[in-house]
Protein backbone atom coordinates (compact mmCIF):
# COMPACT_ATOMS: atom_id res chain seq x y z
CA UNK A 1 0.00 0.00 0.00
CA UNK A 2 0.80 3.66 -0.44
CA UNK A 3 1.47 3.89 3.25
CA UNK A 4 2.78 6.65 5.79
CA UNK A 5 5.01 3.69 6.53
CA UNK A 6 6.71 4.14 2.85
CA UNK A 7 8.89 6.56 3.90
CA UNK A 8 12.28 6.79 1.76
CA UNK A 9 12.78 10.37 -0.04
CA UNK A 10 9.64 12.01 1.80
CA UNK A 11 11.04 15.57 2.84
CA UNK A 12 10.02 17.76 6.00
CA UNK A 13 10.90 15.16 9.12
CA UNK A 14 14.13 17.52 10.12
CA UNK A 15 17.21 16.31 11.57
CA UNK A 16 17.77 12.92 12.78
CA UNK A 17 17.45 13.19 16.63
CA UNK A 18 20.09 10.63 18.75
CA UNK A 19 19.94 10.37 22.25
CA UNK A 20 23.29 9.45 23.49
CA UNK A 21 23.64 6.52 25.53
CA UNK A 22 20.49 5.01 24.79
CA UNK A 23 18.95 2.10 26.59
CA UNK A 24 18.32 -1.04 24.72
CA UNK A 25 14.86 -0.93 26.10
CA UNK A 26 12.95 2.10 27.42
CA UNK A 27 11.47 0.84 30.30
CA UNK A 28 10.28 -2.24 30.88
CA UNK A 29 6.94 -1.94 29.05
CA UNK A 30 9.13 -1.98 26.01
CA UNK A 31 11.03 -4.58 26.74
CA UNK A 32 7.97 -7.12 27.86
CA UNK A 33 6.20 -6.12 24.53
CA UNK A 34 8.84 -7.46 22.29
CA UNK A 35 8.90 -10.66 24.10
CA UNK A 36 4.76 -10.36 23.82
CA UNK A 37 4.87 -9.73 20.19
CA UNK A 38 7.30 -12.47 19.46
CA UNK A 39 5.30 -15.22 21.49
CA UNK A 40 1.68 -14.16 20.25
CA UNK A 41 2.70 -14.18 16.57
CA UNK A 42 4.32 -17.43 17.56
CA UNK A 43 0.96 -18.32 18.74
CA UNK A 44 -1.03 -17.45 16.11
CA UNK A 45 0.66 -17.89 13.38
CA UNK A 46 1.71 -15.11 12.13
CA UNK A 47 4.15 -14.19 9.65
CA UNK A 48 6.32 -11.27 9.01
CA UNK A 49 4.19 -9.64 6.26
CA UNK A 50 1.15 -10.35 8.44
CA UNK A 51 2.83 -8.41 11.23
CA UNK A 52 4.44 -5.75 9.06
CA UNK A 53 1.12 -4.89 7.29
CA UNK A 54 -0.68 -4.35 10.57
CA UNK A 55 1.87 -1.75 11.54
CA UNK A 56 1.23 -0.40 7.97
CA UNK A 57 -2.45 -0.07 8.41
CA UNK A 58 -2.26 2.04 11.53
CA UNK A 59 -3.91 5.12 11.36
CA UNK A 60 -1.75 7.46 9.55
CA UNK A 61 -1.28 9.70 12.34
CA UNK A 62 -0.64 7.37 14.78
CA UNK A 63 1.57 5.38 13.32
CA UNK A 64 3.75 9.27 13.04
CA UNK A 65 3.30 10.00 16.59
CA UNK A 66 3.96 6.63 18.49
CA UNK A 67 6.96 4.61 19.03
CA UNK A 68 8.59 1.34 17.16
CA UNK A 69 7.17 -0.84 20.53
CA UNK A 70 3.40 1.38 20.45
CA UNK A 71 3.56 -0.04 16.22
CA UNK A 72 4.09 -3.38 17.98
CA UNK A 73 1.37 -3.09 20.43
CA UNK A 74 -0.90 -1.84 17.90
CA UNK A 75 -0.33 -4.41 15.23
CA UNK A 76 -0.11 -7.22 17.82
CA UNK A 77 -3.46 -6.44 19.24
CA UNK A 78 -5.28 -6.17 15.68
CA UNK A 79 -4.22 -9.67 14.11
CA UNK A 80 -5.17 -11.45 17.25
CA UNK A 81 -8.58 -9.72 17.55
CA UNK A 82 -9.06 -10.01 13.24
CA UNK A 83 -7.94 -13.52 14.14
CA UNK A 84 -10.40 -14.31 16.98
CA UNK A 85 -7.94 -14.83 19.75
CA UNK A 86 -8.95 -12.13 21.78
CA UNK A 87 -11.77 -9.99 21.61
CA UNK A 88 -12.27 -5.88 21.20
CA UNK A 89 -14.29 -6.55 24.30
CA UNK A 90 -11.77 -7.98 26.16
CA UNK A 91 -9.42 -4.79 25.54
CA UNK A 92 -11.72 -2.50 26.26
CA UNK A 93 -12.65 -4.13 29.59
CA UNK A 94 -9.07 -3.02 30.61
CA UNK A 95 -8.39 0.01 29.28
CA UNK A 96 -10.25 3.02 27.98
CA UNK A 97 -9.21 3.38 24.90
CA UNK A 98 -7.19 0.80 22.72
CA UNK A 99 -6.83 2.19 19.05
CA UNK A 100 -6.17 -0.79 16.85
CA UNK A 101 -5.16 -0.51 12.96
CA UNK A 102 -7.28 -0.13 10.11
CA UNK A 103 -8.76 -3.22 8.13
CA UNK A 104 -7.09 -4.41 5.84
CA UNK A 105 -8.64 -3.50 1.92
CA UNK A 106 -7.18 -6.75 -0.25
CA UNK A 107 -8.33 -10.00 -0.29
CA UNK A 108 -6.85 -12.85 -0.91
CA UNK A 109 -8.18 -13.40 -4.82
CA UNK A 110 -6.67 -9.69 -4.81
CA UNK A 111 -3.15 -11.20 -4.95
CA UNK A 112 -2.22 -12.13 -8.34
CA UNK A 113 -1.41 -15.96 -9.25
CA UNK A 114 2.34 -17.02 -9.13
CA UNK A 115 4.05 -20.05 -9.49
CA UNK A 116 6.86 -20.78 -7.18
CA UNK A 117 10.06 -20.22 -8.98
CA UNK A 118 13.68 -20.20 -7.58
CA UNK A 119 15.92 -19.69 -10.76
CA UNK A 120 16.69 -16.25 -11.53
CA UNK A 121 15.75 -14.94 -14.51
CA UNK A 122 18.08 -11.90 -14.57
CA UNK A 123 22.12 -11.75 -14.28
CA UNK A 124 24.77 -9.27 -12.47
CA UNK A 125 24.77 -6.38 -14.35
CA UNK A 126 21.31 -6.45 -16.34
CA UNK A 127 19.53 -3.05 -16.74
CA UNK A 128 15.90 -3.13 -14.61
CA UNK A 129 12.95 -1.38 -14.00
CA UNK A 130 11.08 -1.11 -11.01
CA UNK A 131 7.22 -1.69 -12.24
CA UNK A 132 4.57 1.26 -11.16
CA UNK A 133 3.13 -1.05 -8.76
CA UNK A 134 0.26 0.60 -6.55
CA UNK A 135 -0.93 -2.51 -4.66
CA UNK A 136 -3.35 -2.08 -1.78
CA UNK A 137 -2.01 -4.48 0.30
CA UNK A 138 0.99 -5.51 1.61
CA UNK A 139 4.59 -4.83 -0.76
CA UNK A 140 8.26 -4.60 -0.07
CA UNK A 141 8.44 -2.46 -3.44
CA UNK A 142 9.08 1.09 -2.20
CA UNK A 143 7.43 4.36 -3.99
CA UNK A 144 10.60 6.09 -4.46
CA UNK A 145 12.22 3.87 -6.87
CA UNK A 146 9.14 2.43 -8.74
CA UNK A 147 9.42 3.61 -11.96
CA UNK A 148 13.11 3.66 -12.13
CA UNK A 149 16.10 2.35 -13.65
CA UNK A 150 19.01 0.00 -11.79
CA UNK A 151 21.16 -2.62 -12.22
CA UNK A 152 21.72 -6.06 -10.79
CA UNK A 153 23.96 -5.66 -8.20
CA UNK A 154 23.67 -8.95 -6.05
CA UNK A 155 21.43 -12.33 -6.72
CA UNK A 156 20.43 -13.18 -3.75
CA UNK A 157 18.17 -16.17 -2.23
CA UNK A 158 14.61 -16.75 -3.57
CA UNK A 159 12.21 -15.84 -0.28
CA UNK A 160 8.34 -16.07 -0.22
CA UNK A 161 6.52 -12.78 -1.90
CA UNK A 162 5.34 -10.93 1.09
CA UNK A 163 2.12 -10.26 -0.84
CA UNK A 164 1.41 -13.70 -0.68
CA UNK A 165 2.46 -14.32 2.65
CA UNK A 166 0.66 -11.61 4.04
CA UNK A 167 -2.47 -12.37 2.24
CA UNK A 168 -2.78 -15.69 1.78
CA UNK A 169 -0.71 -17.35 4.14
CA UNK A 170 1.56 -18.93 1.18
CA UNK A 171 4.86 -19.35 0.47
CA UNK A 172 5.50 -18.63 -3.29
CA UNK A 173 8.65 -17.44 -3.46
CA UNK A 174 10.84 -15.38 -5.86
CA UNK A 175 14.35 -14.34 -6.59
CA UNK A 176 15.51 -11.63 -4.46
CA UNK A 177 18.12 -9.22 -5.94
CA UNK A 178 20.63 -6.25 -5.02
CA UNK A 179 19.55 -3.59 -7.39
CA UNK A 180 21.80 -0.68 -7.37
CA UNK A 181 20.44 2.81 -8.35
CA UNK A 182 22.06 6.35 -9.06
CA UNK A 183 21.17 9.17 -7.00
CA UNK A 184 20.21 11.20 -9.98
CA UNK A 185 18.08 8.44 -11.31
CA UNK A 186 16.07 8.95 -8.47
CA UNK A 187 16.17 12.15 -6.86
CA UNK A 188 17.15 14.46 -10.27
CA UNK A 189 18.09 17.47 -10.02
CA UNK A 190 18.45 17.23 -6.31
CA UNK A 191 20.59 14.52 -6.26
CA UNK A 192 23.96 14.06 -4.24
CA UNK A 193 26.90 13.09 -6.36
CA UNK A 194 28.45 9.80 -5.62
CA UNK A 195 25.88 8.39 -3.79
CA UNK A 196 24.48 5.47 -5.03
CA UNK A 197 21.00 3.48 -3.06
CA UNK A 198 21.30 -0.03 -3.30
CA UNK A 199 17.70 -1.57 -2.79
CA UNK A 200 16.72 -5.69 -2.16
CA UNK A 201 13.76 -6.25 -4.40
CA UNK A 202 11.94 -9.36 -5.50
CA UNK A 203 12.15 -10.96 -9.22
CA UNK A 204 8.22 -9.98 -9.76
CA UNK A 205 8.74 -6.55 -8.90
CA UNK A 206 11.09 -6.07 -11.81
CA UNK A 207 11.25 -6.20 -15.76
CA UNK A 208 13.86 -6.13 -17.42
CA UNK A 209 15.34 -3.15 -19.41
CA UNK A 210 16.38 -3.94 -23.13
CA UNK B 1 0.25 -10.53 38.26
CA UNK B 2 1.19 -7.62 37.91
CA UNK B 3 2.53 -6.89 40.97
CA UNK B 4 5.50 -9.52 39.44
CA UNK B 5 6.90 -6.83 37.15
CA UNK B 6 5.19 -3.41 37.75
CA UNK B 7 6.99 -1.24 40.99
CA UNK B 8 6.40 2.24 39.12
CA UNK B 9 6.59 4.88 40.93
CA UNK B 10 5.22 7.42 38.12
CA UNK B 11 1.89 6.66 37.34
CA UNK B 12 1.62 4.76 33.69
CA UNK B 13 1.15 6.20 30.73
CA UNK B 14 -1.79 5.30 28.05
CA UNK B 15 0.84 3.12 25.86
CA UNK B 16 2.05 1.46 29.36
CA UNK B 17 -1.62 0.58 30.03
CA UNK B 18 -2.25 -0.53 27.15
CA UNK B 19 0.35 -3.25 26.87
CA UNK B 20 0.05 -4.03 30.01
CA UNK B 21 -3.38 -5.16 29.66
CA UNK B 22 -2.30 -7.45 26.69
CA UNK B 23 0.06 -9.12 28.36
CA UNK B 24 -2.41 -9.94 31.16
CA UNK B 25 -4.85 -11.03 28.86
CA UNK B 26 -2.48 -13.15 26.60
CA UNK B 27 -0.82 -15.06 30.07
CA UNK B 28 -4.86 -15.21 31.54
CA UNK B 29 -5.69 -17.14 27.85
CA UNK B 30 -2.25 -19.05 27.80
CA UNK B 31 -1.52 -17.69 24.22
CA UNK B 32 2.03 -16.09 25.48
CA UNK B 33 3.87 -17.79 28.77
CA UNK B 34 5.43 -15.96 31.67
CA UNK B 35 8.59 -17.73 31.21
CA UNK B 36 8.93 -17.50 27.69
CA UNK B 37 8.24 -13.57 27.95
CA UNK B 38 11.38 -13.33 30.89
CA UNK B 39 13.23 -15.46 28.63
CA UNK B 40 13.33 -13.07 25.64
CA UNK B 41 13.94 -10.02 27.96
CA UNK B 42 16.83 -11.52 29.51
CA UNK B 43 18.33 -12.69 26.34
CA UNK B 44 17.94 -9.22 24.63
CA UNK B 45 19.30 -7.07 27.80
CA UNK B 46 22.04 -9.44 28.17
CA UNK B 47 23.14 -11.14 25.58
CA UNK B 48 22.22 -9.81 21.90
CA UNK B 49 23.87 -7.03 21.24
CA UNK B 50 26.84 -4.44 19.43
CA UNK B 51 29.48 -6.87 21.10
CA UNK B 52 28.66 -9.60 18.91
CA UNK B 53 29.13 -7.48 15.86
CA UNK B 54 32.33 -5.95 17.14
CA UNK B 55 33.78 -9.65 17.64
CA UNK B 56 33.25 -10.19 13.80
CA UNK B 57 34.98 -6.61 12.63
CA UNK B 58 37.82 -7.32 14.80
CA UNK B 59 38.24 -10.93 13.92
CA UNK B 60 38.06 -9.73 10.18
CA UNK B 61 40.71 -6.84 11.24
CA UNK B 62 43.14 -9.45 12.01
CA UNK B 63 42.46 -12.40 10.26
CA UNK B 64 42.38 -11.86 5.98
CA UNK B 65 41.17 -15.28 5.40
CA UNK B 66 38.36 -14.66 7.92
CA UNK B 67 37.47 -11.16 6.25
CA UNK B 68 37.39 -12.89 2.72
CA UNK B 69 34.95 -15.63 4.03
CA UNK B 70 32.81 -12.68 5.51
CA UNK B 71 32.44 -10.89 2.47
CA UNK B 72 31.64 -13.76 0.87
CA UNK B 73 29.11 -15.43 3.25
CA UNK B 74 28.52 -12.92 6.40
CA UNK B 75 25.74 -15.78 7.31
CA UNK B 76 28.43 -18.75 7.46
CA UNK B 77 30.73 -16.07 8.45
CA UNK B 78 29.11 -14.95 11.52
CA UNK B 79 28.10 -18.25 12.92
CA UNK B 80 31.94 -19.34 12.85
CA UNK B 81 32.04 -17.51 15.89
CA UNK B 82 28.61 -18.81 17.16
CA UNK B 83 26.34 -15.57 16.37
CA UNK B 84 23.01 -16.28 14.66
CA UNK B 85 19.34 -15.77 14.84
CA UNK B 86 16.25 -14.31 14.53
CA UNK B 87 16.80 -11.27 11.40
CA UNK B 88 19.80 -13.29 11.13
CA UNK B 89 19.61 -15.88 7.81
CA UNK B 90 21.30 -13.72 5.10
CA UNK B 91 23.74 -11.22 6.75
CA UNK B 92 25.84 -9.36 4.12
CA UNK B 93 28.63 -7.81 5.26
CA UNK B 94 29.83 -4.65 3.33
CA UNK B 95 32.98 -3.19 3.36
CA UNK B 96 34.48 0.30 3.86
CA UNK B 97 37.32 1.44 1.77
CA UNK B 98 39.19 4.45 0.93
CA UNK B 99 36.67 4.60 -1.93
CA UNK B 100 33.77 3.61 -0.69
CA UNK B 101 31.48 4.33 2.25
CA UNK B 102 28.65 2.14 3.09
CA UNK B 103 25.31 2.80 5.34
CA UNK B 104 22.42 0.87 6.07
CA UNK B 105 18.95 2.14 6.68
CA UNK B 106 15.51 0.36 6.07
CA UNK B 107 12.69 2.50 4.39
CA UNK B 108 9.83 0.68 4.65
CA UNK B 109 10.21 -0.23 8.23
CA UNK B 110 13.29 -1.01 10.84
CA UNK B 111 15.32 -4.36 9.24
CA UNK B 112 18.39 -4.53 11.48
CA UNK B 113 20.63 -7.43 11.90
CA UNK B 114 19.69 -8.23 15.33
CA UNK B 115 22.19 -11.38 16.26
CA UNK B 116 25.25 -8.70 15.73
CA UNK B 117 24.15 -5.66 16.67
CA UNK B 118 21.50 -5.81 18.78
CA UNK B 119 17.93 -4.17 18.48
CA UNK B 120 18.02 -0.81 16.76
CA UNK B 121 17.81 2.75 18.46
CA UNK B 122 15.36 4.59 17.99
CA UNK B 123 16.55 7.08 15.61
CA UNK B 124 17.30 4.24 12.85
CA UNK B 125 13.32 3.40 13.35
CA UNK B 126 12.76 7.15 13.18
CA UNK B 127 10.98 8.44 10.07
CA UNK B 128 14.01 11.89 9.78
CA UNK B 129 16.42 8.75 9.45
CA UNK B 130 14.57 6.33 7.02
CA UNK B 131 13.27 9.41 4.89
CA UNK B 132 16.07 11.25 4.02
CA UNK B 133 19.32 8.55 4.44
CA UNK B 134 18.13 7.46 0.87
CA UNK B 135 18.60 10.97 -0.69
CA UNK B 136 20.81 13.18 0.92
CA UNK B 137 22.85 10.49 2.51
CA UNK B 138 25.80 13.01 3.04
CA UNK B 139 23.84 15.46 4.67
CA UNK B 140 22.66 13.67 7.32
CA UNK B 141 25.78 11.51 7.44
CA UNK B 142 27.39 15.00 8.25
CA UNK B 143 24.60 15.99 10.44
CA UNK B 144 25.45 13.33 12.47
CA UNK B 145 29.18 13.41 12.73
CA UNK B 146 30.08 11.27 10.20
CA UNK B 147 32.24 13.02 7.63
CA UNK B 148 32.77 11.54 4.10
CA UNK B 149 34.80 13.04 1.66
CA UNK B 150 33.20 14.23 -1.42
CA UNK B 151 35.46 11.79 -3.51
CA UNK B 152 34.33 8.83 -1.39
CA UNK B 153 31.21 7.02 -2.44
CA UNK B 154 28.51 6.56 0.01
CA UNK B 155 26.77 3.28 -0.93
CA UNK B 156 23.20 3.03 0.99
CA UNK B 157 21.83 0.26 1.56
CA UNK B 158 18.01 -0.43 2.13
CA UNK B 159 17.29 -3.81 3.37
CA UNK B 160 13.40 -3.83 1.83
CA UNK B 161 14.07 -8.11 1.89
CA UNK B 162 15.60 -10.72 2.77
CA UNK B 163 19.46 -9.23 3.26
CA UNK B 164 20.76 -7.62 6.78
CA UNK B 165 23.74 -5.30 6.62
CA UNK B 166 26.65 -5.39 8.53
CA UNK B 167 29.26 -2.79 8.06
CA UNK B 168 32.45 -3.80 8.22
CA UNK B 169 34.41 -0.26 9.24
CA UNK B 170 38.15 -0.10 8.05
CA UNK B 171 40.18 -0.44 10.44
CA UNK B 172 42.14 2.24 12.20
CA UNK B 173 45.83 3.50 11.17
CA UNK B 174 48.21 2.60 13.90
CA UNK B 175 46.34 -0.54 15.51
CA UNK B 176 48.99 -3.19 14.13
CA UNK B 177 50.10 -4.17 17.69
CA UNK B 178 46.70 -4.37 19.53
CA UNK B 179 44.96 -7.30 20.26
CA UNK B 180 42.08 -8.74 18.94
CA UNK B 181 40.15 -8.35 21.80
CA UNK B 182 41.24 -4.72 22.25
CA UNK B 183 40.36 -4.11 18.72
CA UNK B 184 36.25 -5.28 19.38
CA UNK B 185 36.37 -3.16 22.46
CA UNK B 186 36.53 0.06 19.92
CA UNK B 187 34.61 -1.05 16.97
CA UNK B 188 31.05 0.59 17.87
CA UNK B 189 27.40 0.01 16.92
CA UNK B 190 27.54 3.39 14.89
CA UNK B 191 30.59 2.46 12.67
CA UNK B 192 28.91 -1.27 11.97
CA UNK B 193 25.38 0.88 10.68
CA UNK B 194 27.80 3.29 9.11
CA UNK B 195 27.17 6.19 10.54
CA UNK B 196 30.52 6.68 11.76
CA UNK B 197 33.92 6.01 10.79
CA UNK B 198 36.36 4.78 13.63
Amino acid sequence: MDGVHDLGGMQGFGPVEVEPDEPTFHGEWEARMFAVAGGALGAGGFNTPMFRHAIERMDPGHYLTSSYFEHWLTAVATLLVEEGMISRDDLDARVSSFPLSRPTTVDADDVDGASPRETPRFAVGDAVRVRDLHFGGHSRCPRYIRGRRGVVARIDVAAPIPEFEAHRRERVLDPTYGVRFDAAELWSEAAEANAPVYVDLYEQYLELVT
Amino acid sequence: MTDDHGHHPAPLTDVERRARALEELLTEKGIVSPEFIDQVVEAYAQDIGPMNGAKVVARAWVDPEYKRRLLADGTAAIAELGIGGPEGDHIVAVENTPDVHNVVVCTLCSCYPWPVLGLPPTWYKSPPYRSRMVREPRTVLAEMGCDVPDDVEIRVWDSSAEMRYLVLPARPPGTDAVSEEDLAATVTRDAMIGVARP
